[in-house]
């Protein structure tokens, strides 16, 4: 009973159940039929949320106006980038990696380097690069029409049991994460600073280094993100990350992390992936149309943060 | 502080002050929007005339009234991110309704402007950050304007369509629009003892609750005047593009962020200026196709070109801030 009871304050646990109703809901309706299908599914689509995810969590936690709006360019050009190294030969999987990691630390550098040096609020700046970041990957992937090496195509689709391998390595690094954010001097610092900044400044806690680690950290989290949705879906394009912009801030929120910087909570983002790629699954299982699918899904956002409740303030 | 006032501070204590940094700060929205005029009057003389403005400035009055709309948000600590998507509801319901069933068209303008103030209470009475509520919004809006509008089409009502391609004399309608929106806003604003009170909500939320003011009330009344404005702004752009489309406005949520920021407003505090907000819209407006069109940009570069602009700007801004010297 206590087990159950400490389970429940978790924050992230909500996210979870939420998951599971939405699962529920589809199945019952699917009349069984499916049920599995789904879930692999929803496993190999919520990888991708789970990845941009984590580095925007890293990024919000840096305290309030911390957020990254060039995700989706950065995952565009990324995804060009990956393509075109690889050139369609498995021989040059991981060279393609490597560039499209470097492609995404270099926009989340640049990010950084707007914000402290040119000192413009995290929002406008990374708005104002990832506009930058569109033009050069429209001028860079015009007509890029390269396959995935196969090789590269295939390791993004393969199933252990169901479970895609992609969604094991999501999971191990989500734990590298939550070791990085709870147990490790960095994810600490993150904490500190978003809790307040002049105090982790007055503290000794290298503020600059570590915000330009976590833009850095996040740049590079879209970049593998947008390597992989290429392989996964078998070619870049400009809009293949478009969607990250708004579900990389839902997927943290949802899952207990705070806007207001300061309190992070990595398995809520596996949770809150979960439930939004589960929820579009049920929604399209119902067979309703795209207008009513919208609807639904914000006011089931709007709803569950209701429920979930704000943050309790300290003061 | 008025022009006049620091005007005299800088006479006495010379260019490096302060109080030079401040009203240079204060001046750099207008500044912005000259050096882009003279730009454009530079690539292409005959853009500076009449028609000229009336064409190239024509966008400017929906981006406008967005901006306001978002500023309003933004004086309260909150950010609106559906805006965007809620101007192209505006714009389905104006293009159809509107025309067809005007009752029911005013019913639900209405309503919908309820709904903001709904929300604004929402947020306030569970402390909920307003970024998701509002992310969770903008996909109601447009799932409402897709069942609406699934393909683009419907038409303004004459009545609007005529009122937007107004051409009085001498000065084009935009400028007369934008000065009428700058103008308004901030006498309300900024020159009232509620706008006051309103904007100290922003500033010291506690201090005005204890002087005995609602918060409630000021974050319903804000949230309301957004939705009131983004209900003129979805107006607005239907009555120039003359049909509607539901995916119309998705590009004003950043672009009225971007407005109010360069316009001078900062996103905590209270701190914004509607003139100001006006004029970064403008600034957007006429950065955003006409001077990149005269200066050649290929199409592929001028989403970059925008970006670059936004972040010389803004680098201008910040590079006064750090001289006036209050953090």
């Amino acid at each position: 009973m206590t087990a159950v009871r400490t389970l429940l304050a978790r924050p992230w646990i909500w996210s979870f159940i939420g998951a599971l109703i939405v699962w529920l809901a589809a199945i019952l309706f699917t009349g069984g039929y499916g049920a599995g299908g789904m879930i692999t599914a929803a496993l190999s689509l919520a990888v991708f949320m789970v990845i941009v995810g984590i580095g925007q969590m890293f990024v919000i936690t840096l305290g309030p106006g911390n957020v990254d709006l060039s995700l989706p360019a950065n995952i565009g050009l990324a995804s060009a980038v990956a393509m075109k190294v690889m050139g369609g030969s498995n021989a040059m999987i991981a060279v393609g990696l490597v560039a499209a990691l470097a492609s995404g630390m270099a926009v989340g550098a640049a990010n950084y380097l707007l914000i402290r040096v040119l000192r413009i609020p995290p929002i406008i700046a990374t708005l104002s690069s990832s506009f930058i970041v569109l033009s050069i990957d429209i001028a860079y992937g015009r007509g890029l029409q390269i396959k995935p090496p196969p090789a590269f195509a295939d390791f993004t689709n393969i199933q252990v049991f169901g479970i895609p391998i992609l969604a094991i390595g999501g999971v191990v690094f989500a734990f590298l994460a939550g070791i990085a954010l709870q147990r490790m001097i960095y994810g600490r610092s993150v904490l500190a600073i978003g809790q307040n900044m002049r105090a982790a400044w007055l503290a000794g806690i290298p503020v600059e280094r570590i915000r330009f680690f976590t833009y850095t950290l996040s740049g590079a989290l879209g970049g593998i993100n947008g390597a992989l949705l290429a392989g996964y879906f078998r070619g870049a394009s400009v809009d293949i990350g478009n969607e990250y912009l708004l579900s990389s801030i839902a997927v943290v929120v949802i899952g207990g992390t705070s806007v207001a910087g300061g309190k992070a909570n990595v398995p809520g983002i596996w949770g809150a992936s979960l439930f939004l790629v589960l929820l579009l699954t049920m929604l399209n299982t119902f067979g309703v149309s795209a207008g009513v699918r919208l609807l639904l899904t914000g006011l089931i956002i709007v709803g569950v943060i209701t429920a979930a409740g704000g943050q309790k303030t300290l003061r | 502080m008025t022009a006049s006032a620091s005007a005299e501070t800088l006479a006495r204590t010379g260019l490096r002050s302060p109080a030079f940094a401040r009203l240079l700060r204060a001046l750099l929205p207008a500044l912005s929007m000259t050096l882009i005029l003279i730009a454009i009057a530079y690539l292409n003389p005959r853009a500076i005339s009449y028609f000229g403005f009336s064409l190239m400035l024509n966008l400017a009055i929906p981006i406008a009234l967005a901006t306001i709309a978002q500023m309003f948000v933004i004086t309260v600590n909150e950010l609106d991110l559906s805006i965007g998507t809620f101007v192209g509801f505006v714009a389905c319901v104006t293009a159809t309704w509107l025309r067809d069933a005007p009752l029911l068209g005013v019913v639900v303008l209405l309503g919908s402007i309820g709904v903001y103030a709904a929300l604004g209470a929402l947020i306030h009475l569970r402390n909920l950050p307003s970024i998701v509520v509002t992310l969770g919004m903008s996909f109601v809006w447009q799932g409402l304007a897709i069942l609406m509008l699934p393909k683009p089409g419907g038409k303004a009502p004459d009545w609007l369509q005529g009122f937007m391609s107004l051409k009085p004399p001498f000065v084009p309608f935009p400028i007369i629009a934008a000065l009428v929106i700058g103008l308004g806003v901030h006498v309300a604003l900024m020159r009232t003892s509620y706008g006051a009170v309103l904007r100290g909500t922003g500033g010291n939320a506690q201090a005005i609750h204890r002087a005995g003011w609602s918060i409630l009330k000021t974050k319903v009344t804000m949230f309301a005047l957004t939705g009131l404005f983004g209900v003129l702004s979805g107006m607005a752009l239907v009555g120039i593009t003359t049909s509607a489309d539901a995916n119309l406005g998705n590009g004003y949520t950043l672009l009225a962020i971007a407005g109010v920021i360069l316009g001078g407003g900062e996103f905590v505090g209270g701190r914004v200026s509607p003139i100001g907000a006006v004029i970064g819209a403008l600034t957007l407006a006429l950065a955003a196709s006409p001077l990149l069109t005269f200066m050649h940009i290929p199409p592929d570069w001028q989403v970059a070109a925008n970006g670059a602009i936004l972040i010389i700007v803004l680098a201008a801004r910040a590079l006064i801030s750090r001289r006036e010297g209050d953090r």
